[in-house]
């Protein structure tokens, strides 16, 4: 009995392997990825990152694929959890370039992640588009691996938005000097901390109240009692998803009412627009869209047709823009990878966030700061973005 | 006074939390690793009903509770039972069930993210100001710790006022002596461990209407829950509720008078403490 079952068996890998083997024989351009389906940074990943490769694979699958040297292949995609965690991903990628032997990949998910597989992703030559990550001393980091490409900018970029975008409310005189800001105690809200403080201090702000809290921490309430035991005008965090929803949470319920209220990471997502509905208009977040932009309206439908979930006002699109791009290096430089590296150093790429094209491989024109208007979340800061809305003062929580 | 309200509130959770572990790992040793994971998954069908049917997730509890001691009776009849008739000893069931779990912890979370998948969830529930002594306090987590009182109450009750409480407590004491009173070991502790579960699903339920979660955060109530039951003694109701109060206690009185920052450097060191000055909990008295 046993043996017929082994046989049955047997036979069946034959016959599934002989099949796979004609099917795969069609050649394809063979694309790797390596990003979190588990763990903590499952649910940001969930939210921005799988849904837009989906897509992509969808989109260029569907037009009959990408043209490589006169060619058209579809995409065949090779994914890999990478457990949120940087061992795992430096084993993936390893995996991906020498077993899959993979085309090209497609950069990991967050900053950490990004920055531990960078020397790995350099050594075999393939482009690194990080469209969900960032830091301080970027310039440093792309003179040791040329291949890396940054959409979202500097840390400082997005950090210091929200001085700006205060800075605008105080010339208006909507908002006062006193603010009130919290972080998350892990990479993210570290860097950040770091260059908005000096700038908040040179724009002439009054930090009144300062702290952090550790990542995964949902009991908030004492971070907005102290905050709003320091009577600030504004209040800024830079957060993470469930922090993000916690403090809002917090700050309506014991009612405290700033002129201007930000929350980092998390904020721009549709969700949290749904979530809190009316009481969430004039909330302040990082990231940010023109919302009007035809490119942008069509990528949200399509998002929401071939994934069922509506894409957010930020990252998703960035990452969709970041495959965008390499898509149409790929088609102008062909499989190889330094060829291709050159073509977006650069190039110039139409995608769904406008025009791209890199500067010492970082990118130039990103938003930075979003605000809720009428259940829509607006883009009203940014570096040479078009179609920035004014910021308004947040009005009291109903 | 406020420090008092949000410590009290925080500790309230902690006690849902872990509750559930006490039971299952005090009186049915079997140390559930999945435990975070049972909790969850309770999130996840409190959302589900709440969303989809507009169950009010309190009610939602009459629903889950019983639906979760079926399931971890079962689970405990087909995957734990052999392993509690194998094993030679404690240490041995120790370390069988601690393997089991584990694999039972990917199962759950596998089978959450393949339908649910990895995205963060929340849902409005009574996210409103209820007043006390003129300071605002979230609504729900406040409908959540009387909740939780009740159901403490209740369970508090049943072991210390029943014949099959008193049968529950036993085992936790001394198994073997237990079966020389006529008590079916294996019946109660597949019960307690049920009992244990339905409780977790019912802190998962009063979490989830105030908690954003997704799939891959069980293993960090399994540590929270872990921490409170062994520094309330292992199997002692009333120890793990009092170490669940002292650390929501300490967590928010350092948060409120010296910084967020530290509240898990807070937890670790009163852990510490208990577990050089009375490893045995925080109740017990003597060596265990």
């Amino acid at each position: 009995m046993l043996r017929r079952t082994f046989n049955a068996l047997l036979i069946s890998a034959v016959v599934f392997g002989t099949a796979g083997g004609i099917a795969s024989a069609e050649e394809t351009l063979k694309i790797g990825v390596s990003a979190p389906k588990t763990g903590v940074q499952s649910g940001g990943a969930a939210a921005v990152y799988w849904p837009n490769v989906q897509l992509w694979v969808h989109d260029l699958n569907q037009k009959g694929g990408i043209k490589v040297d006169g060619k058209q292949l579809k995409i065949d995609l090779v994914e890999y959890d990478d457990k949120s965690s940087p061992e795992e991903a430096v084993k993936n990628i390893q995996r991906l370039a020498t077993v899959d032997k993979v085309d090209f990949i497609i950069s990991p998910y967050t900053t950490g992640i990004n920055l531990a597989t960078a020397p790995l992703i350099a050594r075999y030559g393939y482009p690194q588009l990080v469209a969900t990550g960032n830091a301080n001393d970027l310039r440093a980091f792309i003179k040791q691996w040329p291949n890396s490409f940054w959409l979202l900018g500097k840390a400082s970029d997005l950090s210091t938005g929200i001085v700006g975008t205060l800075k605008t409310l105080r010339d208006k005189g909507q908002v006062g000097n006193k603010v009130a800001l919290a972080y998350v105690a892990e990479a993210l809200g570290l860097e950040m901390i770091d260059s908005a403080k000096p700038a908040f201090k040179e724009a002439g702000f009054d930090i009144v109240y300062e702290t952090s809290y550790p990542i995964g921490t949902q009991d908030l309430s004492p971070v907005i009692s102290g905050a709003k035991a320091a009577k600030p005008d504004a209040f800024v965090a830079y957060s993470y998803p469930p922090d993000s929803f916690a403090l809002t949470e917090q700050a309506q319920i014991q009612a405290f009412d700033v002129n201007a209220f930000y929350v980092g990471v998390g904020g721009a997502l549709t969700g949290y627009g749904q979530r809190f509905g009316k009481q969430a208009e004039g909330i302040l977040s990082m990231g940010g869209i023109n919302p009007d932009d035809q490119a942008y309206k069509s990528y949200r439908e399509s998002h929401k047709k071939v994934t069922g979930q509506d894409t957010d006002y930020w990252a998703g699109a960035v990452v969709y823009a970041s495959l965008e791009v390499l898509a149409q290096a790929i088609e102008k430089a062909g499989k190889e990878r330094a060829a291709v590296v050159k073509a977006i150093k650069s190039g110039t790429f139409d995608t769904v966030i406008g025009k791209v094209s890199f500067e010492d491989n970082v990118v130039k024109k990103l938003w930075t700061v979003g605000q809720w208007r009428g259940g829509v979340f607006q883009g009203v800061n940014g570096l040479s973005v078009e179609g920035a809305k004014e910021p308004v003062k947040k009005p009291a929580w109903n | 006074m406020q420090i008092l309200v949000t410590g009290t509130l925080l500790g309230g959770t902690y006690a849902l939390i872990a509750l559930g572990l006490t039971l299952q790992y005090g009186a049915a040793r079997i140390m559930n690793l999945a435990n975070g994971e049972t909790l969850v998954a309770a999130c996840f069908v409190a959302f589900w009903l709440f969303s989809r049917l507009g169950v009010n997730p309190i009610l939602g509890m009459v629903i889950i509770a019983p639906a979760a001691l079926v399931l971890n009776w079962l689970i405990y009849a087909w995957l734990l039972r052999p392993l509690v008739r194998r094993a030679k000893n404690r240490g041995m069931l120790e370390v069988d069930s601690i393997l089991a779990t584990f694999g039972l912890l990917f199962l759950f979370q596998g089978l959450m993210l393949l339908t649910f998948g990895g995205a963060y969830f929340n849902y409005k529930f009574l996210a409103e100001p209820f007043s006390i002594l003129g300071t605002p306090y979230a609504l729900n987590r406040v409908v959540a710790f009387v909740a939780g009182v009740l159901v403490s109450s209740l369970l508090y009750l049943f072991l210390y006022h029943t014949r099959q409480g008193a049968a529950v407590r036993a085992i936790a004491v001394d198994p073997a002596s237990a079966q020389l009173v006529a008590i079916d070991v294996s019946r109660t502790a597949g019960f307690s461990f049920a009992l244990g579960g339905a409780l977790t699903a019912c802190g998962g339920t009063l979490l989830s209407t105030f908690y954003t979660f997704n799939a891959s955060m069980g293993v960090l109530f399994t540590m929270k829950a872990l921490i409170i039951v062994i520094m309330g003694g292992v199997g002692d109701i009333r120890g793990a509720t009092l170490a669940a109060f002292i650390l929501g206690l300490s967590e928010t009185a350092v948060a409120s008078l010296i910084d967020p920052g530290l509240t898990l450097a807070a937890t670790y060191a009163l852990f510490i403490l208990v577990l050089l000055f009375r490893p045995q909990g925080i109740l017990r008295r003597g060596a265990a």
